[in-house]
């Protein structure tokens, strides 16, 4: 552990327990599925069993007469409903705006993908409905699917969209007007090092599958949902507006506890429309719980990138350019946010910690007969992070030089740093990580430990990669401009109780991070009270401000900074309430330690006093200020946040098997300042988990007539407990964030981001170690894999 | 799941019986029938559940050979099988500590799954299957993939072990289910060795012939080193090729002998 997890017991900085375990370990939380509605009943969605298909016919008759059946639903009853809508709108490099597929709540005419819902059959019972949905009578003409990218562009694909001109959603070039020195910078390198790589589909799979509870109050014509998301707000925004009709007044959003989303759970889905439409129509509860296995067909999965990456480099190995060609996979529709991802959240890191002068990326993202594709853990910065990190580790083979030593001569050293791919670093110190990874991971030691290892008959390896992601993505007005449909602001209103306890009502939303833990650190170093006096609200439109929730590790750069520029209104309100209690001004008053006093005298008031005066105003300046004390602040941020870091992974490769195992596992964190430690080290503990996962284990895979092969826990290898090593995790390195109050950069997808490629660095190291002319092996790195690369 | 009658009959005799009536299933610790279940892939008309049968349970020595019932769970068997420890650490290595707590013997050997390890301790020790009918030999039981020697409504009441001289099984995990990739299964006797090899052949576990002859002669893992199996015939598929199995049945057939030797 970092020497600063036990620096200080209470406050920014202490390794406070997370309070929320208690319901969380102990099966006392209250997930959406623990939510039972008087009189719900339940659905059961027909969902395609073939890639692509028209539907020839569809007899819902026999099912609707069915025991229990309330009414079977199907495509023919939404289409006077919107569709689900995307909330981001690319502009290609020729000025034109991306293809834009409508996305049915079910399927109106065609099915696109295994797992595309067809029919809805709403029952008193879950197996009444699912016996019915049985009895639906369904013919599908089957059509050729498309499910490899570049086959999908070809000239006579099939269109998995009739509408469209082809399966080409947009062309992104960035930056557009460098295409030309770029080419140029590659035709006077010295050296040019060129990488095809495969960036693995991924199932998200969070141990909570997603729920949805539609319901709907007849006397006040009131809907109300309860569903398993990340931003609740967002939901009822794009759901009320864009699909359903139903203004915000009159429509609810809850997100109760939520277990683990990792992006999967920002999105709004058809299930949660489907619920709160048929609510309504049925004047009745209607409930939807997904099994594992309709997960794997219908939450929309990560990364999926085929990309060829090429570094040029001069005479003295100083990077000059570099460029990129990407197929990003969108999947059969336009998930919510699925277009930013291989573009606004991709091509603006790929200058990763480098001062790369020239930088072109070329991204297609590509309609297929798969599940649509959007943000995962990371989301799109995984992806810049892994082709960059891994085009240098070849380009320092190919010269024969250290790895670490190239990265440090590419390093930006000086802030503010412009890249250009338009984003401006705040600050930041990369030799500190790298030679904070180099102490933590002993990389001196690792010669030593590979003699070692070749002595039991195992090849050792050993790889290293830096990383920088930007976080809390903002301000709103630039992230307009690019085509995003939503603000990226956060919210948060503090209500402070007569005797002094407070509630924040947050617009970030928690689904295993610890903010019922870490915000009221915040306010207890703010005010000087105890941690336990505050408690965190989160998760319900009613008793929430308007906030875009949680994901992009943005909740308490954005969410904490509305939080604290609230909490600054409360004290400042607080301090011209004690000044009248003290009889002094209010430009003399002192908060410390829960305590208001005037300098240089021995009058105070205790914050408590204060808290009782503002609502029992009996002694009260009600001509200046109003009584209560309650405050709502909107914080907007003025740039990202950029973390980053330095990891080294050592690897074990069975000569025999190909079977890696990790040996070794270091990482050197910047996150700016650290509110509390010991999550953040779960944080990071959890990202690692997640980029192990990728590397090693995870692979979705379809077959070419869009056939999901890896469809259960059977075939899909989720990490394990002993698939990972005890990591070494560091912190300590903080260049604080310049533009927001509390310093804080985000730390929630680090560990995904940076470890695939220390992971495969070190797999190619071990492997070259053998005399095995390996240059690289697509993840996941298999021992099947890995025992092929060895053998060509 | 479907509706379904469930039976829990006492004694072998009345199983058979409730096996009898049409569409009737028997229910070992329910690892692979449950799940097929849920997901509506089978749809049996009884349950009979093979749990509350005393004369199935319970492992002892009898003539030589270590007998275990065919209700005795993977747990049981990796506690009490200490006669035969290479059978019990095979058990102790299945799934997790549900499965195992679950699972039984007689279960897992009637559905034969093609990456089973249980198939391969029985083979490669050339164990007898004692059913409510008749006695099987090992080298008659299994038929391939989910295809055993079982009439239907037969029951596997135990399996009697041979006790080998030497007896090792390895198993490379499928990264996922972590069923096995390729196990081998490898015991010497005084009269020969056997090698049993599950999870990597289209036709389910099989002896691996050659291997047994070279290591009759020499029980070393060098005696091995210049055999390979067929790639042709090898389950391939997101996990591993033909060509990977066929791999790794040499390297974990060697490391099977070396361990037991």
């Amino acid at each position: 552990m970092p020497k600063d997890i036990d620096a200080k017991e209470s406050g920014i900085g202490a390794a406070s327990k997370r309070r929320e375990d208690i319901r969380f370990l102990s099966g006392t939380g209250n997930y959406t599925d623990d939510i039972n509605v008087n009189g719900q009943a339940y659905v059961h969605f027909l969902r395609s069993d073939v890639a692509h298909g028209r539907i020839t016919s569809l007899d819902t008759a026999a099912a609707a007469g069915m025991p229990g059946v309330l009414r079977v639903f199907t495509g023919a009853d939404f289409e006077a409903v919107g569709g689900l809508p995307c909330g981001w709108q690319v502009t290609d490099r020729f000025g034109e705006v991306m293809q834009e597929p409508a996305h049915p709540v079910l399927a109106q005419g065609k099915v696109r993908h295994v797992g595309d819902p067809i029919a809805a059959v709403v029952a008193a019972t879950a197996e009444q409905a699912r016996d019915a949905a049985e009895a639906i009578e369904l013919d599908i003409e089957d059509l050729p699917a498309v499910v490899d990218m570049k086959a999908a562009l070809a000239e006579d694909a099939p269109k998995v969209h009739d509408d469209l001109t082809s399966n080409l959603c947009y062309d992104w070039g960035f930056v557009e007007e460098n295409k030309e020195a770029v080419a140029k910078a590659f035709d006077e390198a010295a050296h040019v090092t060129t990488l095809e790589l495969v960036n693995n589909r991924l199932v998200a799979n969070p141990m909570e599958p997603r729920v949805a509870v539609g319901d709907f109050n007849r006397a006040t014509g009131e809907s109300t949902l309860y569903t398993t998301s990340q931003n609740p707000h967002v939901i009822r925004l794009l759901m009320g507006a864009f699909v359903l009709g139903i203004p915000e007044h009159k429509l609810r959003v809850v997100a109760p506890d939520v277990g683990g989303g990792f992006g999967s759970k920002i999105f709004h889905y058809a299930e949660e429309a489907f619920c709160t439409f048929a609510a309504k129509a049925l004047n009745r509860a209607v409930k939807w719980t997904s099994s594992r296995s309709e997960a794997f067909m219908s939450d929309a999965h990560g990364r999926d990138h085929v990309t060829k990456i090429e570094l040029a480099l001069d005479a003295d190995n100083n990077f000059t350019a570099l460029r990129t060609d990407t197929h990003a996979n969108m999947g059969a529709y336009l998930s919510t946010f699925a277009p930013s991802v291989p573009t606004w959240l991709h091509g603006t890191l790929m200058a990763g910690n480098y001062k790369t002068p020239l930088i072109y990326v070329n991204v297609k993202a590509v309609f297929t007969n798969t599940v649509p594709v959007d943000a995962y853990r990371g989301a799109g910065r995984p992806e810049a992070t892994y082709q960059l990190e891994r085009v240098i580790d070849k380009a320092a083979r190919e010269l024969n030089v250290d790895p670490i030593a190239l990265r440090r001569q590419n390093f930006i050293t000086e802030f503010p740093y412009a890249t250009p791919v338009a984003v401006e670093y705040d600050t930041g110190d990369y030799v500190a990580t790298m030679d904070k990874l180099e102490e933590i991971a002993d990389i001196k030691g690792f010669d030593g430990r590979r003699t070692e290892s070749e002595k039991a008959g195992k090849l050792r390896g050993l790889g290293v990669n830096c990383y920088i992601e930007a976080c809390g993505i903002a301000p709103s007005n630039l992230v307009g401009q690019l085509g995003a449909r939503a603000g990226l602001y956060e919210s948060a209103t503090v209500r402070v109780n007569a005797t002094g306890g407070i509630v924040v009502m947050t617009g970030s939303h928690s689904h295993g991070q610890g903010h019922e833990t870490s915000f009221p650190q915040v306010i207890s170093e703010m005010i000087g009270i105890p941690e336990d006096m505050v408690e965190i609200e989160h998760g319900d439109t009613a008793n929430t401000p308007m906030g875009m929730g949680t994901y992009g590790s943005r909740s308490l750069a954005v969410g904490g900074s509305a939080m604290v520029k609230a909490t600054e209104k409360i004290i400042n309100k607080a301090k011209k309430i004690a000044a009248h209690l003290m009889e002094a001004s209010d430009a003399d008053v002192e908060l410390k330690d829960g305590q208001f006093s005037i300098a240089g005298t021995d009058k105070s008031v205790a914050w408590g006093d204060v808290t009782l005066a503002a609502y029992v105003p009996h002694n009260y300046p009600l001509e200046e200020i109003e009584p209560g004390l309650e405050e709502t602040a909107f914080y907007d941020p003025a740039n990202f946040t950029y973390p980053a870091g330095a990891y080294a992974c050592e690897v074990e490769v069975d000569p025999d098997t190909g079977k890696v195992t990790i040996e070794r596992f270091a990482a050197a964190d910047d996150f700016g300042n650290v509110v509390n430690p010991m999550i953040v080290d779960g944080q990071v503990h959890g990202g690692l988990g997640q980029g192990i996962g990728q590397a090693l284990l995870e692979g979705c895979v379809y077959d070419e007539d869009g056939q999901l092969l890896s469809a259960s826990f059977m075939d899909y290898a989720m990490p394990r407990a002993d698939d990972v090593p005890f990591y070494q995790v560091d912190h300590s390195c903080q260049t604080p964030c310049t533009h927001n109050p509390l310093g804080v950069k985000g730390c929630g997808e680090a560990g995904a981001i940076g470890s695939p490629p220390a992971v495969v660095n070190a797999v190619v190291d071990a492997l070259r170690s053998a005399g095995k002319d390996v240059t690289h092996i697509d993840m996941p790195l298999t021992p099947a894999r890995v025992w092929a690369a060895m053998q060509s | 799941m479907y509706e379904f009658e469930f039976a829990r009959p006492a004694s072998v005799a009345e199983a058979v019986k409730a096996l009898s009536e049409e569409d009737a299933q028997a229910l070992g610790g329910g690892q692979t029938l449950i799940p097929t279940l849920k997901q509506r892939l089978a749809m049996p008309s009884t349950l009979v559940s093979l749990s509350g049968i005393d004369e199935m349970k319970g492992i002892h020595s009898e003539g030589g050979q270590l007998v275990i019932g065919g209700a005795m769970t993977h747990a049981d068997v990796a506690e009490g099988a200490e006669a035969y420890p290479a059978l019990a650490a095979l058990a102790g290595q299945i799934g997790d500590p549900a499965v195992r707590n679950r699972g039984t013997l007689g279960g897992s050997i009637a559905n034969n799954d093609p990456a089973a390890c249980y198939p391969a301790a029985v083979l490669g020790s050339g164990a007898t299957i004692v059913t409510s009918a008749r006695e099987i030999a090992a080298d008659d039981y299994f038929q391939g993939m989910f295809t055993t020697a079982l009439e239907e409504g037969e029951i596997v009441t135990a399996v009697k072990f041979p006790q080998p001289e030497v007896a090792n099984y390895q198993k490379f995990l499928q990264p996922a289910s972590r069923f096995a990739l390729v196990g081998v299964f490898v015991a010497r006797f005084a009269d020969g060795v056997r090698v049993a090899v599950t999870g990597a052949s289209e036709e389910g576990v099989f002896r691996w012939g050659a291997a047994e002859a070279a290591l009759a002669t020499d029980f070393s893992a060098d005696a091995i080193s210049g055999l390979t199996v067929e790639a042709d015939g090898m389950i391939g598929d997101i996990h591993g090729t033909k060509a990977y199995r066929a791999h790794l049945v040499g390297v974990m057939t060697k490391r099977a002998v070396a361990a037991a030797s």
